[in-house]
């Protein structure tokens, strides 16, 4: 039953915590959800848009450059003659002056004739008289006006690109200009986000342009990813796994009309390194929060159930006392009621023997047996009154079975439960050793209820001492403003595992159907309820004492009653 | 001349005959009656009754009652209350009623006794007092 009480009681604990647990986590959940979708996606759509602006910045910056370059040799065109510019003089001086005017972005210059001869150079390397008629970048432009060329190795064995202009007169030539690849590639190559976040150019064949990923050298093969772009024009913005399994970001926009296209990469934790460290944050409160709630509803209902436990407890002790005291009420009127009827009979008993005894008194000297029938009507008598007493005292222990407070001596309260156990402690060879303090004012509490536990205690002192016998000694004194009764015996005390359960129900050392181990814990409820104190001291083999302490009324009431009733 | 004149109301037959034996050896003139209308009737035919033992639970008419009665109708008459202990709170009404006293069944016969004669020495002094009263307000009418 206890089990299965138990198993309700936990049933009810974990109900209490899951709605605690569901009512405070689902609201934050939804809540917190929300708002994690909602800071993702407007996140995500700004480190977009970011990246997105800055390829398209980056791309008309390059294009930008690119753009100057070819109107800076437009210009040298326009203003030279194919004569002047033939003139290797006159042509180092020209490559001096743009090296001095623009850096040393422009590596050499150098004058085509008709046939792709090299005709003019200016430059660090000898490649005058160069014959380009079979150059890829040469076949490309001849049908151009002005040509910017993809990246290559050339003759110079070292990658570089070459702007081209050319001029459509009856005997047409072109004037070439390597661009510094390395000057080029680090305008690129400066375009850098985070740990990982890299640009590059590729052309229509998806060959590299400038340096690409981790990589310091550049080969002109075709790169092996996908990443070449579809897109014309504008920027296009694609997510994909490299060959680590990583996701990464790519950005990629057409630049140089659509022959080139500005990719920009960047894995894609690294982009949004800072949107995911805010999100484990959260995520890490979250969590924690969740633990508190999970914890503190867990300690809540374990606490409450407790709680309601030892209310149960309590209420089921109630009710149980209840019925004891309704038993012992019917007990006592039942008590009353035969002692009551047998008073007459008894009472006649005696009288009819006095009255032998009275006629006995004339005849004395004519009756041999009157001596004997004397000592007969004497015993007739005494027993008589024995009966008269029991009677009395039964029925002072059935009088006013209700928990009505009135005034108490306990003096004499303490004597009659004495009277009552008398004969059982004559088994038990147990002696009375009483002590009252004469002054001890009355306390104010119910007769029964008190008579109840003194008897309790008096009986289970002589039940633990009952076969070898001992002295239970009562104290009535007073102390510290309340009345003291001490219930002291020499019996085989209590031992200190079984001390602080005596009072708890149900609990005894008793044989099965000796005793309900009610006796002590229904006193406890008594004694708590007039406002008393019960406590029990004890020492294994030395013998035990019961401490009970009740409140006095305040001096104040304290009349001291005059009027004493004849009993 | 006998000691006392005492008549003694209780249902239990038995008990009325042996204490009226007893103390009519004692040399008392005893009458007896088993319920409230009887001793009243007694104490109609026989004025000289001094001293009343009245049980206090009887059949029809309990000994409060039957006490109020005989007070109301002889004043001078003692009544002793004989009580079982569940009663006691009664008996202590009837003394509060003008009762002498009282005594718990089964009563001591020596004490029972004891009471009577008490009973009646105080009956005889307050019948003194009534007479003195009486001789001092007719010398006072004279007067």
């Amino acid at each position: 039953m206890s089990s299965e009480k138990n198993v309700s009681y936990n049933k009810l604990s974990r109900n209490i915590a899951l709605t605690i647990i569901a009512v405070s986590l689902a609201p934050l959940i939804l809540v917190g959800g929300l708002i994690f979708d909602q800071f993702r996606s407007i996140y995500h759509e700004k480190v977009y848009a970011h990246l997105a602006e800055l390829v398209d910045k980056h791309k008309h910056e390059i294009d930008t450059f690119l753009k100057e370059k070819l109107s800076e040799i437009q210009y040298l065109n326009k203003v030279f003659t194919y004569d002047q510019l033939s003139d290797p003089v006159f042509i180092e001086k020209t490559l001096k002056g743009l090296r001095q005017q623009y850096g040393r972005i422009f590596v050499d210059l150098g004058v085509i004739d008709e046939n792709g001869k090299q005709v003019a150079y200016a430059g660090p390397l000898d490649l005058l008289g160069a014959d380009y008629s079979q150059a890829e970048w040469y076949t490309e432009s001849r049908d151009k006006t002005t040509y910017i060329s993809d990246v290559f190795m050339g003759l110079r064995r070292s990658p570089h690109f070459i702007i081209t202009i050319n001029n459509m007169e009856k005997t047409p030539w072109t004037l070439r200009a390597s661009i510094d690849f390395l000057a080029f590639s680090s305008i690129v190559e400066n375009i850098r986000i985070g740990e990982t976040g890299r640009a590059y150019i590729l052309n229509q064949d998806g060959v590299y342009q400038t340096t690409p990923l981790n990589n310091h050298t550049i080969s002109l093969d075709p790169a092996k990813s996908s990443i070449v772009p579809a897109a014309v024009r504008g920027v296009t913005i694609r997510e994909g796994l490299d060959e680590n399994d990583e996701t990464y970001i790519t950005v990629s926009s057409p630049m140089k009309n659509g022959e080139w296209t500005l990719v920009y990469q960047q894995h894609y934790a690294d982009a949004f390194s800072a949107m995911t460290r805010s999100e484990s944050v959260t995520l890490l409160i979250f969590l924690l929060g969740g633990c508190a709630i999970v914890a503190t509803a867990i300690l809540i209902s374990r606490k409450l159930v407790i709680r309601l436990q030892s209310m149960d407890v309590e209420s089921e002790l109630m009710s149980k006392q209840i019925v004891e005291t309704g038993k012992l009420a019917a007990i006592g009127e039942l008590a009353a009621g035969i002692a009551h009827e047998i008073n007459n009979p008894v009472a006649i008993m005696i009288e009819e023997a006095g009255w032998v005894s009275d006629l006995l008194d004339d005849e004395k000297g004519q009756i041999t047996a009157a001596p004997e029938i004397d000592r007969a009507l004497r015993q007739v008598r005494t027993q008589g009154q024995r009966c008269k007493d029991i009677t009395h005292k039964l029925l002072s222990f059935a009088r006013q079975s209700d928990s009505r407070v009135t005034e108490i001596s306990l003096p004499s309260l303490i004597e009659e439960v004495v009277d009552i156990s008398m004969q059982q402690a004559k088994y038990a060879k147990v002696d009375f050793s009483l002590n009252f303090d004469p002054n001890l004012p009355k306390i104010t509490a119910s007769t029964t209820e008190l008579q109840q536990v003194l008897l309790n205690l008096v009986n289970n002192s002589i039940q633990a001492m009952e076969p070898v016998g001992g002295v239970l000694s009562i104290i009535c004194t007073t102390s510290h403003g309340s009345a003291l009764i001490l219930v002291e015996d020499t019996g085989p005390g209590i031992p200190a595992a079984n001390l602080n359960r005596i009072f708890d129900p149900f609990f005894t050392t008793k044989p099965v159907g000796k005793g309900s181990g009610l006796g002590l814990s229904i006193c406890f409820g008594i004694i708590h309820q007039m406002g008393g104190e019960i406590e029990v001291e004890s020492t294994v083999g030395k013998g035990t004492r019961f401490t009970l302490r009740f409140p006095l009324p305040h001096p104040m009431n304290q009349e001291p009653s005059k009027e004493k009733l004849h009993d | 001349m006998t000691d006392a004149t005492v008549l003694i109301v209780d249902d239990e037959v038995g008990f009325v005959d042996a204490v009226a034996k007893r103390l009519g050896k004692r040399n008392m003139t005893v009458f007896k009656a088993f319920n409230g209308d009887e001793a009243m009737t007694q104490l109609t035919k026989n004025p000289n009754i001094q001293v009343v033992i009245l049980d206090m639970k009887m059949p029809i008419k309990d000994g409060l009652t039957v006490l109020q009665e005989i007070k109301d109708a002889y004043p001078l008459v003692e009544v002793i209350m004989l009580t079982g202990h569940a009663t006691v709170p009664t008996a202590i009404e009837g003394i509060q009623h003008g009762a002498y006293d009282y005594l718990m069944k089964p009563c001591d016969f020596g004490e029972l006794n004891a009471k009577i004669l008490e009973a009646v020495a105080l009956k005889q002094d307050h019948e003194a007092e009534a007479v003195d009263a009486r001789v001092s307000d007719i010398a006072h009418r004279m007067a």
